[in-house]
């Protein structure tokens, strides 16, 4: 790895105190999770998400659900003060005792003295990640309660004394063969079990006997009906039932946010549920109390007694409501949607990071995975949410995912913005290189961070200087220093900048081509940093194909979108640079002209981020007339355009020759956005054969791939598109800047924006 | 119900791999007979389920121990209740954490044996939880919806069994007045 060329950075590496040892740490413990944990959390939640895509496909009325489901929520949590009051009189009514805790503290104190007051020897426990959140069962062992765990990957955790990695498969992180390990050195059986079955019925065995003489019973719930009372309880082992049912005491511990107005509101939640976390239709129980519940008590002591005598049990219940911060986040507008979350892990499952990683890499106190940064920042602070925020790309593929149709990627945003501004770490260093970041950010912010979101400026200048700053970038004394002060990987080739602009090229052509009494439609081509600045080949491809389709087309010089300060957490800066871009496309609107992107992040900018900066009406006005360049040309076509005036297979090669047959694979926010499918119609309508990659993101995800400590998490999420497509006789087609230069990297592929295939020639 | 909740039933069923008998609730008894295990224990079918099994002629076969202590419990390989409620679209049966023990009873065994009434099929999950809210409100309820077995993917693959019963055979009974030849004809035919 070492070169001549860099050896004077890392002397001064060495001679100085490390600039970041926090990212070196951070990068050393991604290695070692991919190794250790990468293979097994792949397959598992790999699994899980295209259990995901199945089980939702078959069902008619998805969408509808979800929207059914996240209304019921947001009009749940609307209202969170009165349905306290309102379970406390119905729980009460029943016979049982409802505690509403502040804080962890506050719980664990009234549980031990529950604990105390049955004289409570051993607590079994379902699977509930606020217990995990509170951490009960270190307070109930430290009064000496034995507290068993009784989800089957919850016990092999407690065996292995590790936290979950999956907020609904807690051990998914750890293979057979490593949990025969474990089994046979705690318990070292004659017959040590090996195979997925005997595993299983091993723990059954012994969870079944200390759950047979266990005094408490512990249970998360997955929500609370207000009016009744009703708890719900979802698993597919029955270890909820048993834990509930074995037990003469049952404590139940929620979140506030866990409570809905009736019990008829449960049905959608019970048909997303299971389909949204591991594929399932529904998982095998689904436990509806409205405890204390009727069962007879099994005395398992007493084992001539009838189980059934007829006399009343003497049953308790009591409902533990954890607050825990989220009154406070129910007022806070960025980190309020966070508390619609059902806790069903799509979020996690569908996200590329997680998919190599797994939740420890993700992992704050508690929580993992996409949301867990709006949960860690409400409940734990800031700093914890700090520590794994980085790891969303902002590749949005967890929104169209979530049954309640959080906006995942915009609350790390928001905390990102927020830990950018110094509220997790008040004492950061000031910024020297203002010229360079001219964003609305407070001085103060991490450099890196900088750098990628003033990417706009950068590659304006690197374009104005180019040659000399693309030898420059990519000298390795200046990769180097890059790597050491910015966290930029040196592995990673820099995008080299384009001596003419695009939108130079286009007025030195002379501006519009097609005449405007010819046309059939007028267009702005934006020009994006990367198109404008970088490759600028897609951008005179766009303007030829539009041209050949009849459109009269403008290139004129835009400010850049905010995508790149955006995905920095910049937020400040985003919302300037809505406002000058929608300044600059506004004459162009009032002529009725559409907007081209090019950049499929840009686009999904326009769609979704705009809608937080801009006013209501210029937000639809622009989102309205806004296209997708593979999106436009099909519209084009399937409006009477010729396609013989686009590019189509060439002939007389044979029908295996590369130009006709097309591996693409879809940019992550182009499918969220719902516009990945145009270039897959648009070129088959031309002849070619397209095969389409399916994974979720391509792991460069913006800047993520050039981070020094990501490079390799990039690179392994990267692996299934290698898979794919790594040894295709295809042309490899990819229509994001990150895309193009991961699959680059990877398939040494150099794949072009699909446009680039489908235009006429030069 | 109407037939295509019936078919839509056992179809759904028959993935998760559960079995089914169909016939009249005089039969109940025989079908139950075949289809448990030995020992069996059992609730009456008039203390578990749907008030209308206390006229019916449906009944438990002598062998199931319908007054089970623990110990009987604990050795049991079947446990036999009635269902309230079952939902065609997923196969869900609706078990009631009553007094009388279904929920121990369905619970502690290796095959649960589940008596069901076809009147009381109905379509899909928001008239199972339009039936369950006001019982919840008034009466209390504790009901567990139950979809084929208990199962597991923790320990590297998916293994039945992991807390619940490994199998469950569902006992459909049809109506006493709609004995018409053809309903008898199409049951038979989804039996094979």
């Amino acid at each position: 790895m070492s070169s001549d060329a860099e050896t004077g950075a890392e002397e001064a590496a060495a001679t100085e105190p490390a600039d970041n040892p926090d990212r070196e740490a951070k990068a050393e413990r991604i290695r070692e999770l991919l190794t250790t944990e990468g293979d097994a959390v792949a397959e598992n939640t790999r699994g899980f998400n295209e259990g995901r895509y199945e089980s939702t496909g078959r069902l008619d009325g998805y969408e509808e659900l979800k929207d059914e489901a996240r209304a019921i929520k947001e009009d749940a949590i609307e209202r969170l003060p009165d349905l306290i009051d309102e379970v406390r009189a119905s729980v009460e009514a029943n016979g049982g005792t409802v505690y509403l805790a502040d804080d962890a503290a506050d719980a664990n104190r009234y549980i031990r003295e529950v604990a105390a007051e049955r004289d409570a020897e051993r607590a079994v426990k379902s699977k509930s990640m606020t217990s995990e959140e509170i951490e009960v069962n270190d307070a109930l062992e430290a009064d000496g309660v034995d507290v068993v765990e009784t989800d089957l990957g919850e016990w092999v955790l407690q065996l292995a004394d590790e936290e979950p990695s999956h907020i609904v498969a807690p051990a998914i992180h750890k293979s057979r063969e490593g949990i025969a390990e474990l089994f046979a050195e705690r318990f070292d059986p004659e017959d040590p079990p090996e195979t997925a079955e005997e595993l299983t019925m091993f723990a059954r065995e012994r969870l079944g006997e200390l759950i047979e003489d266990a005094d408490l019973g512990m249970t998360g719930a997955n929500f609370i009906a207000a009016d009744s009372g009703t708890m719900l309880l979802v698993t597919s082992e029955g270890n909820a039932r048993k834990t509930v049912t074995a037990t003469d005491t049952h404590v139940a511990v929620a979140g506030v946010e866990k409570l809905v107005p009736t019990v008829e509101e449960f049905s959608p939640f019970v048909e997303l549920i299971g389909r949204s976390g591991t594929g399932q239709d529904v998982t095998s129980y689904i436990s509806t109390l409205t405890p204390p519940v009727d069962s007879p008590v099994p005395d398992f002591e007493a084992a001539d007694e009838p189980l059934a005598d007829g006399s009343e049990s003497d049953r308790e219940f009591h409902l533990v409501l954890i607050d825990n911060g989220r009154m406070a986040m129910r007022d806070d507008e960025e980190l309020k949607e966070t508390l619609y979350c059902i806790r069903c892990s799509a979020c996690s499952n569908a996200c590329g990071n997680f998919q190599s990683v797994g939740g420890h890499a993700f992992g704050g106190e508690t929580y993992s995975g996409g949301i867990a940064t709006g949960w860690e920042a409400g409940i734990e602070g800031l700093d914890t949410a700090a520590e794994f925020n980085d790891l969303c790309t902002g590749c949005s593929r967890c929104v169209p995912a979530c049954p309640v149709g959080i906006d995942i990627p915009w609350i790390n945003t928001a905390v990102r913005d927020r830990i950018n501004r110094g509220e997790a770490e008040p004492g950061q260093t000031d910024w020297m290189f203002e010229e360079l970041v001219p964003d609305e950010e407070p001085g103060g912010l991490d450099l890196a961070t900088r750098l990628v979101g003033n990417y706009a400026t950068l590659a304006e200048w690197g374009h104005k200087t180019a040659p000399v700053a693309n030898r420059l970038a990519n000298a390795g004394p200046v990769r180097a220093l890059a790597e050491r002060v910015a966290g930029i990987d040196r592995r990673r080739e820099l995008p080299e900048f384009a001596r003419e602009s695009l939108v130079e090229w286009f007025d030195a052509r002379g501006g519009p081509a097609v005449p405007a009494d010819e046309a059939t439609r007028e267009a702005v081509v934006y020009p994006d940093t990367a198109t404008n600045y970088v490759d600028v080949g897609r951008g005179k491809a766009t303007v030829r194909a539009l041209e050949a389709l009849g459109v009269r087309v403008r290139v004129p010089d835009l400010p850049g979108s905010g995508r790149p300060p955006l995905s920095q957490g910049m937020i400040a800066t985003a919302e300037a640079a809505a406002e000058d871009l929608y300044a600059g496309l506004a004459p162009h609107l009032d002529a009725g002209r559409d907007v081209v992107a090019i950049e499929p992040s840009d686009l999904a900018t326009f769609r979704r981020e705009y809608e937080r900066f801009l006013p209501a009406a210029s937000y639809e006005r622009l989102a309205d007339a806004s296209y997708d360049v593979m999106e436009y040309a099909f519209g084009l076509l399937e409006n009477g355009a010729d396609p013989a005036a686009l590019r189509a297979p060439s002939e007389g090669t044979g029908p295996v020759a590369s130009g006709q047959r097309i591996a693409y694979h879809p940019h992550c926010q182009a499918r969220t956005v719902g516009v990945s499918e145009y270039a897959t119609a648009t070129l088959e309508r031309l002849g070619y054969d397209v095969r389409v990659s399916d994974t979720e993101c391509c792991g460069m995800a913006g800047s993520f791939g050039y981070k020094t400590d990501y490079y390799e998490l990039s690179v392994d999420v990267g692996e299934p598109l290698v898979e794919q497509f790594g040894d295709t006789d295809r042309t490899v087609v990819a229509p994001g800047t990150s895309c193009t230069e991961q699959l680059d990297a990877l398939l040494d592929a150099a794949p072009r924006h699909p446009i680039e295939v489908v235009a006429p020639r030069e | 119900m109407s037939l295509a909740d019936t078919s839509t039933f056992a179809g759904r069923l028959d993935d998760l791999g559960v079995a089914v008998s169909t016939g009249p609730p005089a039969e109940c008894a025989a079908m139950v007979e075949a289809a448990a295990g030995e020992p069996a224990v059992g609730v009456p079918l008039a203390r578990s389920g749907p008030a209308a099994f206390a006229d019916s002629p449906a009944a438990l076969p002598d062998r199931v121990e319908t007054a089970p202590t623990t110990a009987d419990l604990r050795a049991a390989h079947t446990g036999v209740t009635a269902a309230s409620l079952g939902v065609a679209e997923y196969g869900s049966v609706a078990l009631e954490a009553d007094a009388a023990g279904t929920e121990p009873v369905s619970l502690f065994v290796d095959r649960h044996v589940v008596v069901l009434r076809e009147a009381d099929l109905v379509p899909d999950m928001p008239d199972a939880f339009d039936w369950l809210g006001p019982r919840a409100r008034d009466e209390s309820v504790d009901v567990v919806f139950a979809t084929g077995p208990s199962a597991t993917a923790d320990m590297g693959g998916l293994v039945h069994g992991a807390h619940g019963p490994k199998e469950v055979h569902v006992i459909l009974l049809r109506g006493e007045d709609a004995a018409d030849g053809s309903d008898a004809a199409v049951d038979a035919e989804d039996d094979q």
